[in-house]
């Protein structure tokens, strides 16, 4: 693609603009900064993954993936704000969701262990795991604050907190869970995945681009389900004290 | 309270506060053994946290709780909750039937209820066995207060918390709930305290009774107090309610 037929894309942020003056929504300037923070941030990324591709050096692609890890973790853990510890039990979740689906795939060999592989899938796993623990820590909140009774019932029978939040945080864990599993199910019925359009587009074989659709998206449902669960054992424990009372959470 | 009986709670300056806002002032006072007493006084006066913290479900900010004798923290947190044990005031039920409730205190354990001991307890509460199988949620607001009272038994708790347990019931079922509660206590000489908004369930059902407001302790003493209570306090709110 040519800078002028880039530059004509932006026929699509001047779109909204006109009906947002037109209508008087308001959102003139939210457009704006987000159209040029996407241009800085892109072009920066795009910058960034040039020089690490070219450099082939594992200590780019660790800080990448670090970096990548430390910024996940500083915006999932606003929702977990209550719980103590969470910025460390969500960093903890997103470094064993990398090692398990990265030494999968490079330890069977099954995607070459080089920059280009590496950063976006890591980045495809590590976003994914962030959504699913906001997702989570929204659900079990809400469940806590909806189900504070029962808890209380079965700590006041002699149950262990534990066994007092046990459902509480089995239905987290599911419904968290639940947006990833439906989501595969309607996979290239109702739209076609991001990544494996850019690679038809980009001229690839379609039969490769959706072997490689696959793989992410059998990998994601691993990094789902681990961050769910991990997320959740690691969190509960902390909404107790050491007299196993139901701490407050905000 | 002057009470020559031995105490199964006693209540040393016990303060409470959260976020900052003081819920229980200085609380000093005995729960006898054995005997009924029942915790009165305006919403908001602190009974349920009270409460609460005898079963350990709270801690004192200051002050010292002693159940039978021993200082409150000395007990393991779970096996001080099933000697102290608490029906809850909305009567809370995990999702499915009648059995699965009252088999929840032996499950937490790792053991099991058998089904004929279930039947026992049922009828302990003047419920037949046709209610074993039912779904919690089909059950009338007695019903669920008396399987919550069956449940709390199972544990054979020592000291019974009751937490306003006839305050949505009707005339009939309050009647057999108060013949249940004076039952257990003189059959298995249970300690009981009970949080009550009805001055005449107090004084025809409890030995002795505590009038609480704002947090503080008013008066204490034989239930007989209630009428003709020596505090200028305690006398306005006892009007107010009768009237």
């Amino acid at each position: 693609m040519t800078y002028t037929s880039l530059s004509l894309t932006l026929i699509f942020v001047l779109i909204p603009l006109l009906l947002s003056k037109t209508l008087k929504l308001g959102l003139e300037k939210d457009t704006l900064i987000a159209t040029i923070r996407s241009i800085i941030q892109l072009l920066a990324v795009g910058y960034i993954l040039k020089f690490v591709f070219d450099a082939q050096s594992y200590i780019y692609i660790f800080l990448m993936v670090t970096l990548m890890i430390i910024v996940a973790t500083l915006n999932a853990r606003k929702k977990g704000k209550g719980i103590k510890g969470i910025t460390w039990k969500i960093a903890l979740t997103l470094i064993v969701v990398e090692f398990v689906t990265q030494g999968v795939l490079l330890g069977f060999d099954i995607v070459p262990a080089t920059a280009q592989y590496i950063i976006p899938i890591s980045g495809m796993m590590i976003g994914n795991s962030m959504v699913l623990s906001v997702l989570f820590l929204n659900r079990f909140t809400s469940e806590i604050a909806s189900h504070q009774n029962e808890i209380e019932l079965i700590l006041s029978l002699g149950g262990t907190p534990k066994q007092a939040i046990h459902r509480q945080l089995m239905n987290a864990i599911k419904a968290s869970m639940i947006p990833t599993i439906e989501s595969q199910k309607t996979i290239g019925l109702v739209q076609l995945p991001g990544m494996m359009s850019g690679q038809i587009i980009g001229g690839a074989d379609p039969i490769q681009a959706v072997q490689f659709q696959l793989l992410i998206i059998f990998a994601l449902l691993t990094a789902a389900t681990l961050s769910s669960i991990m997320i959740g054992f690691l969190s509960y424990p902390a909404l107790f004290n050491e007299r196993l009372q139901l701490l407050e959470t905000k | 309270m002057n009470i020559s009986y031995e105490p199964a709670i006693h209540f040393q300056q016990v303060t409470f506060s959260s976020n900052d806002k003081m819920i229980l002032k200085s609380i000093t006072g005995s729960f006898p053994k054995g005997k009924i007493t029942t915790l009165v006084g305006p919403s908001g006066a602190g009974k349920t946290t009270l409460l609460k913290l005898c079963n350990g479900l709270l801690s004192p900010t200051d002050g010292q709780i002693l159940i039978d004798n021993q200082v409150i923290s000395a007990y393991e947190p779970t096996a001080l909750r099933r000697h102290v044990g608490m029906a809850l005031q909305a009567a809370p039920m995990i999702e499915g039937t009648v059995f699965d409730n009252l088999a929840l205190p032996r499950t937490l354990q790792g053991e099991k209820l058998t089904e004929q001991e279930a039947i026992q307890y049922l009828q302990d509460v003047g419920l037949d066995q046709s209610f074993l199988q039912r779904p919690t949620n089909k059950l009338s607001g007695g019903q669920r207060q008396k399987v919550s009272i069956a449940r709390t038994l199972i544990n054979q708790s020592s000291i019974l918390l009751l937490d306003e347990i006839t305050s949505a019931l009707d005339r009939q079922s309050v009647q057999e709930i108060e013949t249940l509660i004076a039952t257990i206590n003189n059959k298995f000489n249970v300690t009981i305290i009970w949080i009550t908004h009805n001055l005449q369930q107090a004084l025809t059902i409890g030995h002795y009774t505590w009038v609480m407001m704002d947090g503080e302790l008013i008066e204490t003493g034989k239930s007989s107090l209630l009428n003709a209570p020596k505090n200028p306090r305690v006398a306005e709110f006892v009007q107010g309610v009768n009237a």
